[in-house]
This record gives structure tokens, sequence and C-alpha cells, in this order.
């Protein structure tokens, strides 16, 4: 069981999964780039230091729940999951193949480790409510963490979450938003701008908090501090680069799911990256 | 039979601590029961029915069996992705009451009339439907919902509706078609309550020595089929009645059934339905139903026509 004492600092772990991203999109010749590299950070900080799980049982009823809101970067979920051992690493090089465990979106009952099938955005922070509220009615421990991105805050359902978050002062509840800025065609503030993202998430009741998403002692220092209300849930919102890691790719609109790539370009953008 | 309904989903939490109720901002009338005695796991929830089959799914991953109760139009059309991605794909047992299945909100016009919900929720994967004749019929099944697989749609008639059969003569058991009479003309086919129509005609048509078979159908989905091909083998006719549109309800489901069941003969059928329309006559759910046809006296004078023509 991995927890919260496990005190692994190791800078070029974070390197290797978005290697292993991009050899996912070299084997499959699919997948959301951009959104998964702008979460890597955020899921390898919350797998290694946060969540109480065991990956030999997934359905432990003690555990952390970890829902992947914002389904599309579930490239960046797969690679954090096979290094912790809930499948194995060759899953990923079949993502999305004939009868693949692991699909172009995360599947509940099909992938082990995955709380919930995500895929259409607006949904995860609703099935989280309903989790954070079991677990108080239950006694439970365990909290619920839920990762939206920013461009998903567009979606109504995830207003209505909100406010049902905050009605049941679910302090056990934790939102963070992966706020890279951008959405699938460009800038979330040329298509629909949700800034103030964070005053929104205050005026619907939440404790705010704002990190780089990329820092891990930024983001152990805030969720560390949840909550600092216990009548409140808690948002994190974590300012990201989309493509984060792979220059080309970082801030680049194209990269939302671009996949036609030959295999010395990957190699090319392989070579470009850097801890 | 909302009062039945939700007084058995009280009674259901008395059994099972895994029952919590959600409403969605309405009345209290006839859930007194659950919240004195559960309020730990009674829920009042704001007008967001999206957010709620969302957090239903979230309850029922945790173990829980929530039971949804408000207006079907709003349980069905609103929500609808969540009621294929959060309870069909999830596949978790959450109960969804819809009020005011068919006309009953007549009078409010088409934003609460549900005419389309069967259609809706039976296109969904995993999603059962029951749309029960009357409130004794529900209490029979309410108790048989507790641990069905799977979300499950409970369509209520308007309340006060005339009881079907007496329990003593038909075992009640979902999934299980009511076969109220036997004939070897014709086959009458209802759901909810238009089972009382059609056994009023049957009766009628008797009296004209045409002989039904009349079938009720608490539970629309799964269907079955069973049920209906065991009564085909001597019948000229089948006539579906149902308090729904043309398109996805009943006559649609006994279509495909008999479609795909390879039939050694060709089989009269008549459908009698709600138009493809959404219905803006207001009156009440009686004067729909008169307007459209679904009635005992067309019943028989469908019947009628079909076998003079058709011999």
């Amino acid at each position: 069981m991995e927890s919260k004492k496990n005190s692994l600092h190791d800078p070029t772990k974070n390197l290797h999964y978005r290697k292993q991203i991009l050899e996912v999109l070299r084997a499959t010749k699919r997948g959301h780039i951009g959104p998964a590299l702008s979460i890597v950070d955020i899921v390898s900080t919350l797998y290694d230091h946060v969540l109480q799980y065991d990956a030999n049982n997934p359905t432990w009823s003690e555990r952390d729940r970890f829902i992947l809101s914002k389904g599309h970067g579930c490239l960046a979920l797969y690679v954090v999951l096979a290094a912790k051992g809930f499948f194995a690493e060759d899953e990923l090089w079949r993502v999305s193949d004939e009868n693949a465990m692991l699909g172009g979106h995360p599947e509940y009952g099909l992938t082990p480790g995955i709380e919930a099938s995500t895929g259409s955005l607006g949904h995860g922070l609703s099935i989280g409510v309903g989790m954070a509220l079991a677990a108080r009615m239950d006694k439970k421990k365990y909290r619920t963490y839920v990762l939206l991105g920013d461009g998903e805050c567009n979606e109504g359902a995830i207003w209505e979450a909100a406010l049902s978050a905050a009605q049941h002062k679910l302090s056990n509840l934790i939102v963070l938003v992966d706020s890279n800025k951008m959405q699938c065609n460009t800038f979330t503030a040329e298509i629909l701008n949700m800034e103030p993202l964070s005053a929104k998430w205050q005026s619907f009741g939440f404790v705010v908090k704002e990190v780089d998403g990329h820092s891990k002692t930024e983001l152990l220092d805030a969720i560390g501090s949840i909550p600092e209300a216990n009548d409140k849930p808690t948002v994190v919102i974590c300012h990201t680069i989309k493509g984060k890691g792979v220059p080309e790719a970082e801030n680049n609109p194209a990269w939302h799911h671009k996949s036609r790539l030959k295999d010395e370009d990957i190699e090319q953008l392989l070579a470009s990256m850097e801890v | 039979m909302r009062k039945a309904c939700l007084e058995a989903v009280a009674e259901l939490a008395d059994q099972d601590d895994r029952v919590v109720f959600i409403g969605s901002d309405i009345s209290n009338r006839n859930i007194e029961g659950f919240y004195t005695r559960h309020p730990d796991r009674f829920f009042m929830e704001g007008v967001s029915e999206q957010h709620l089959i969302g957090m239903m799914t979230g309850l029922a991953l945790s173990g829980k069996i929530p039971y949804l109760n408000t207006i079907a139009t709003f349980a069905t059309r609103r929500c609808f992705e969540q009621l294929v991605i959060d309870a069909g794909l999830h596949k978790q047992p959450i109960r969804i009451i819809g009020s005011g299945g068919g006309g009953v909100y007549a009078p409010l016009g088409p934003t609460h009339i549900a005419m389309d919900d069967i259609a809706i929720m039976r296109t969904i994967p995993n999603m059962s439907i029951i749309a029960p004749s009357d409130a004794e019929e529900m209490k029979q099944l309410m108790p048989q919902t507790l641990n069905m697989p799977g979300p499950l749609y409970i369509r209520l008639a308007k309340g006060g509706d005339p009881v079907l059969y007496r329990n003593e003569e038909h075992e009640c058991v979902l999934t299980k078609a009511i076969k109220l009479r036997h004939g070897t003309d014709v086959v009458l086919i209802g759901t909810g309550i238009t089972s009382k129509l059609a056994l009023e005609a049957a009766e009628d048509l008797e009296q004209q020595g045409i002989s039904c078979s009349v079938l009720h159908y608490h539970t629309l989905k799964p269907f079955d089929v069973d049920g209906l091909i065991a009564e085909l083998n001597t019948v000229k006719a089948v006539l579906t009645i149902e308090e729904h549109s043309c398109i996805g309800g009943l006559g649609s489901i006994v279509a495909e059934a008999i479609s795909s069941a390879n039939l050694d003969r060709l089989i009269k059928f008549i459908k009698l339905a709600m138009p493809d329309e959404l219905l803006d006559n207001y009156g009440s759910q009686h004067f729909l139903m008169q307007r459209n046809g679904i009635t005992k006296t067309n019943i028989i004078k469908q019947i009628l026509l079909l076998l003079k023509e058709h011999g």
C-alpha cells in the first residue's frame, strides 16, 4: 500500500512518465497528448504522496477515490497507474486496440484503479459528490479527489455539482482544476472566458487554493492544509502549461489531440525533453 | 400510486441501510415517513437533475441504493447523458421514480407531459423500466426493485387508478408479463393504466363472439418476449394500447419482438398510441386519451373493423 509516508523524490520520474506518453503515441497513433502532459505532475504527486490505495486490491473500501473528470487526459493516469502496479506496463502500448484494457478515455470496471468512466465532460464532479456524501454517511475517512479541466468548467453540470458540494459541506471533497488556459480549439479566454475562476469557486462556497500545478512542493503544501474549514469543500486551482515538457507542444493548440506523427518526429520530440 | 411507491421506499429503508431517498425540490407530501424515520438518508436537493443522476451514481458506487423522485419529463429528458453514461455505463442500482408518466400533467402543457419517457429510457443499455397499473401492483413490485441489478425507471400514473387485478388472482413478478385473460382470436396488450382498458374491451368483445387474450406488461424492459410469443399461436391479430408516443413505446417494443420471432405466419398488428407531437391541447389526462383514441371504445372499434376486413 502506498501512503503519504512515501518520500520518494525523483526528478526524472515525471520526465519518464512524459516520455512514456509519447511512446504510447508512437505505438498507437492516438491520444490527447497536450491535455495529458499538463496533469502529469498533479497525478504523479497524488499517487506518490497523497492518495491511500492498494494497487493489489484496487477496490479496497478505505481507499481514497480519484476521478479524472477530464477523461481525455487519461494517458497521464495510465502511465502512473502502470508504474504503481495496477496493471502491466505492456497494456500501455495497446491503448484503444481491439479488446484493450485501456481506452481513449477511462473506463470503470475495465481498468483497475479507475473509479468512474469519464470522457464526456462535466460528469466526474457529481459522481465525486456522491462518493464524498457516502463517505460521510458511513463515517469513513477516505477522501474524494476530482481532477477537472478548466475548459471542462464550461459545462453547467460542474456548477450544479459545485453548489451541491457546498450545500452538503463536503470538506472531504477536493477538486483540482487543471488550469492550462486552453481548450480543444484554442485559449479558453477566446472560447468562453472562465475568469475570474478562483472568484467563481469561492462564490460557490469553496475554499480556494492556487498553486503551480507543476510544483510538487506547492501541490503538497496546498493539499496538506486541507481541510482548512470543516464545513467547506476545497478547490485547488493548478496553474499548468498544456503540453508541459515537450517544447513544441507547450501552449500549442494543435497538440490537443495531435496524433499523426512519424517515428522520427517522435524521436526529435523525445530528444527535446529535459528534466 | 405515488403514495404507495414512496411509502414502499421508506419501508425498504427500514429494512436496508443502503436505501437513500433523493428529491429534486419536490413536495414533501407522501415522503414524510422516510424523512421522519431516516433523516440521515433523506436528501431534498435542488433543481439540478443532471447533477443528481451523477451524485446518485457516486452514492451507488459507494454501496448505496438511491431512489430519486421528480417529474417524469425532468428525470428523463433533462439528464439524458447522465442516465446513459453515469447510470447505464456504470451499471449502478439507481432508481428513478418519474411522477406523471403519460398525460397526467396535461393541464401544464408540453414541458410536463411525458409521452416519450419510455422511448427515451429504453434506448439506454442496462436500464430497466416498469410502469405499474395501480397502487396495489406498485406495492407488489417495489420490494422487488431493491436488489434489481442496474438502473431502473419507475413510471408513476396519476394516482387513484382503478385496480387491475386482485393479488390472489395473479402473481406479480418483475420482468414477467401477467396474462389477465385467455382468448383465441386476438391478443390485447397494455402497460400501466391502459391494461385496464384492454381488459374491459376484451369483456365487451367476448359478448360479440370475439375471444381475446389480455397481457399486462408492468415491466417494459427487460421485455418478457416469451410471454408474448406464447400467445401468438392461434390469434389473428395483436393490438397494443399505451399512454405514450407512437414512437418507441409499448407498440414499438411488441412490433420489434414479433419481427424478431420468426413466426411462420402473418399476424395483423394494431398500435394505439399518442401521435408524434408535443401535445399542447391542455385539458385533462382523460381528455388527451379520449382525443387520441386511447379508449376502450376505440379498441373495440379497431378490432371489429380489422376482423370484418380480414375475417
